[in-house]
């Protein structure tokens, strides 16, 4: 944290802070690692003010609350060869994050309060950014017998969720969400039928025909995410619908909160700006479960984007070593390397006019943090500094031999993409990548 | 021709097609020489590089390359480094490394020999891979009909059977379209995607409809092990209704002809009945698929 009265502004930047309704130009005073004064134009905080230690010049740049991915995969313990909680937190800062949530799909699995606690203290330690970890709802994510979630709540689990695996037990999971109303914390449904995905490797249509891969049919999420939505309807349990994928999905999703069930629902970039044409060429960077679907399905995600039926954007980041993905395409591994594209991707939004800045911050933000009840996504005085300061006109081109992540596989390699994260503040430390980042020091000043 | 691999049917125009047709003839004529031998790529090496059981199409390619003075190494999965963990990848620059001009893959993934085009200098011919194609196989079937028919265009085709897993029906269709046939595709409806309607075919679920009238009849393998994956209820019912038999193939023209890439299940999708009458041209397949991958080095090797 912050030591004795050291002060950072943050000047002349747009703030957008869906959480007090604010989207206009002003300054941003920090003190102690906490939002101490806010000004909006004509106001300013001075800057000859005396004891102020640093001063950012945000003139041109967006303001936003630190980001929150409620979905990232940051391979820690177990699989450090493909991601550690500290690449994967630095991948997060870089990519404008100051808060994940890690999946619990580990080794040993995140299924009881020993793991959970190890994760809390080794991201307390060598975490660039704040980590708030998700406990498997069944031991060893098997989908039989429930995990401790009440003992792995209390030692700092902020929801549950099999991810990778989903619960085809519907009992367990009826269970599962039964259960879990004592903590008040989502069930979070990675909506797959796997017998009727049936070891696809990418979504079933034209395209996977023609390269003569098996398919996931679309219905595998749909039925999943119905199952799960009367489930929930049956229950009265909190749900949340990771990834989804499907024009299907979205339909039964809009309804679902159209009678008034408490379900929430995420995307991830992937699925509003890829369609399973990307896997041409038996391109591995593109295999991801759910796979990239359709032009229709990425104009059902916009639009669900658009009418709040989706309420979030997470990245579902998914590291993988190179070896895993430079290989044949039935045994590569699934998954693409998110953190540090996504923002731009979902900025691309706000340049088609699917989103307001404003909506963009609440889904990337502010309700990620309200779905898992985190004291983030904002910046009312009082809040933690934690602050993301984007470049929207900054163009950049996607290398990920750059990536901070050990995750270089992405569909985006060779991207030319705009909008680009200048600054984080997050756990008392400043990261500048304003400079060039030839060392560490460049990147980090630990005030 | 201008390639340097031959991947997938789908990379090969009509007139391709039509030459690698044209210069498998040349060659079924030295194969029935005396000396079947003939120098034409004296010096270069081939590798059979098969991660999948397979004799006839290996041994195929290997007497393909050996009568035409070639080196011949066949590299299999049970003999391999494949089995001690090495990547694909890897053992793919090994045969590299060992100088091959050709490799002849066969993959149990789609899209294998597609990789190797990519990470490895020789020219890289398709043997079969996963659910997607087997281009050699459809052109020693193009070869075939147009001997025994004088042409594919304008005739009807069927092919009947287990379409959706099936290689040799991913590479017949493109090619047979190409040339000019009308297809019809056979089988039970969970083996028969509607995704093949993309590909100007007919379906037809009913034997007695799809077989009336055609020219051709090519019989495609059941795969007895993916009956338990319940795409139809039992090989008893399978043969009931999709079985060719001598009632059924009277239906086709009177000049049909029977084909099947083997190896087949008699009983399951074929009647002994049919299997040797002298409609079939089954055995006539295999001498004809010499001469065709004879021709397919020699086009190749030009390039390689």
């Amino acid at each position: 944290m912050v030591e004795k009265g050291e002060k950072i502004l943050i000047s002349g930047g747009q703030i957008v802070d869906p959480s007090q309704g604010i989207n206009c130009v002003g300054d941003l005073l920090i003190e102690k690692g906490k939002i101490k004064s806010l000004a909006l134009e004509p106001e300013k905080i001075e800057k000859t003010e005396e004891d102020i230690t640093k001063v950012i010049n945000a003139k041109g740049m967006l303001v936003f609350p630190g980001l929150v991915d409620m979905h990232v995969h940051l391979r820690e313990p177990g699989y450090e060869y493909k991601e550690t909680i500290k690449t994967g937190t630095m991948a997060a800062v870089r990519g404008g994050f100051t808060s994940v949530c890690c999946m619990p799909n580990t080794k040993p699995v995140n299924d009881n309060e020993t793991v959970t606690e190890f994760i809390l203290r080794k991201a307390f330690a060598e975490g660039a950014c704040y980590v708030f970890p998700i406990g498997a709802i069944t031991k060893g994510q098997k989908g039989e017998e429930l995990s401790e979630m009440g003992m792995m709540y209390e030692a700092g689990c902020v929801a549950f969720s099999d991810d990778g695996h989903p619960v085809m037990n519907s009992l367990v999971m009826r269970r599962a969400l039964e259960y879990t109303k004592a903590f008040d914390v989502p069930i979070i449904t990675h909506a797959e039928d796997i017998n009727l995905s049936a070891n696809g490797v990418m979504n079933e249509g034209i395209v996977s025909h023609e390269l003569g891969l098996r398919g996931i049919p679309a219905e595998a999420e749909v039925i999943m995410i119905k199952r799960d939505i009367e489930l929930a309807r049956l229950t009265g349990g909190r749900l949340h619908i990771a990834h989804v994928s499907t024009r299907g999905g979205v339909k039964a999703i809009r309804e679902a909160k159209n009678s008034g069930l408490r379900v929430t629902a995420e995307t991830c970039p992937h699925y509003f700006t890829l369609t399973d044409d990307a896997a041409r060429g038996y391109n591995t960077a593109a295999k991801v479960n759910p796979p990239l679907r359709t032009v229709e399905d990425l104009e059902a995600i916009k639009e669900a984007l658009s009418d709040g039926t989706i309420d979030v954007i997470a990245t579902d980041h998914a590291p993988h070593h190179i070896d895993e993905k430079n290989c044949e395409f039935d045994r590569a591994a699934f998954g693409i390397s998110g953190l540090e594209t996504a923002l731009s991707l979902s900025l691309n939004l706000v340049k088609e006019g699917v989103l307001s800045i404003d909506e963009l911050v609440e889904k990337m933000s502010l309700n990620p943090s309200r779905i898992l009840g985190l004291d983030k996504g904002t910046l009312k005085v009082g809040a933690d500094a934690d602050i993301t300061v984007v470049d929207p006109e900054a163009q950049w081109k996607v290398e990920p031999d750059e990536f901070y992540s050990k995750g270089k596989n992405t569909p985006f390699k060779g991207f030319v993409l705009k909008g680009l994260t200048r600054v984080v503040i997050c756990k008392g430390r400043i990261y500048d990548f304003t400079e060039r980042q030839d060392t560490e020091q460049h990147r980090l000043i630990l005030l | 021709m201008g390639k340097r691999h031959l991947l997938s049917i789908k990379d090969l125009s009509r007139e391709d097609i039509t030459l690698i047709l044209d210069t498998a003839e040349g060659f079924k004529d030295v194969l029935k020489r005396d000396i079947k031998k003939v120098p034409t790529l004296r010096g270069k090496t081939v590798v059979n590089l098969f991660f999948e059981p397979s004799t006839r199409t290996r041994t195929s390619f290997e007497l393909a390359a050996k009568r035409l003075s070639t080196d011949v190494i066949n590299f299999s999965v049970s003999t391999s480094a494949v089995v001690k963990g090495e990547s694909l990848i890897d053992t793919a620059l090994t045969i590299q490394a060992l100088g091959a001009d050709f490799v002849v893959v066969r993959h149990s993934s789609s899209g294998v020999p597609h990789l190797l085009a990519d990470k490895i200098n020789a020219s890289i011919i398709n043997a079969g891979d996963g659910i997607n194609e087997h281009p050699t196989q459809a052109l020693l079937d193009a070869f075939t009909i147009r001997e025994k028919k004088g042409r594919v265009e304008g005739l009807t085709i069927a092919i009947v059977g287990d379409i959706l897993h099936s290689r040799v029906a991913r590479s017949n269709i493109p090619c047979l379209t190409k040339l000019g046939a009308r297809v019809r595709l056979i089988g039970p409806p969970t083996l028969v995607p509607d995704e093949f309607r993309a590909d100007q075919v007919e379906i037809h679920y009913s034997m007695e409809e799809g077989l009336r009238d055609v020219d051709v009849v090519m019989m495609l393998r059941i795969q007895l092990e993916r009956q338990d994956r319940g795409f139809f209820p039992t090989v008893n019912e399978y043969f009931r209704l999709w079985g060719l038999t001598s009632e059924r193939i009277a239906l086709a023209r009177d000049d049909a002809i029977v084909m099947h890439p083997g190896p087949m299940n008699r009983g399951v999708e074929i009647d002994s009945a049919v299997a040797d009458s002298s409609r079939s041209v089954i055995l006539e397949q295999v001498t004809n698929g010499i001469a065709v991958r004879m021709a397919v080095l020699y086009l190749l090797g030009g390039k390689a």
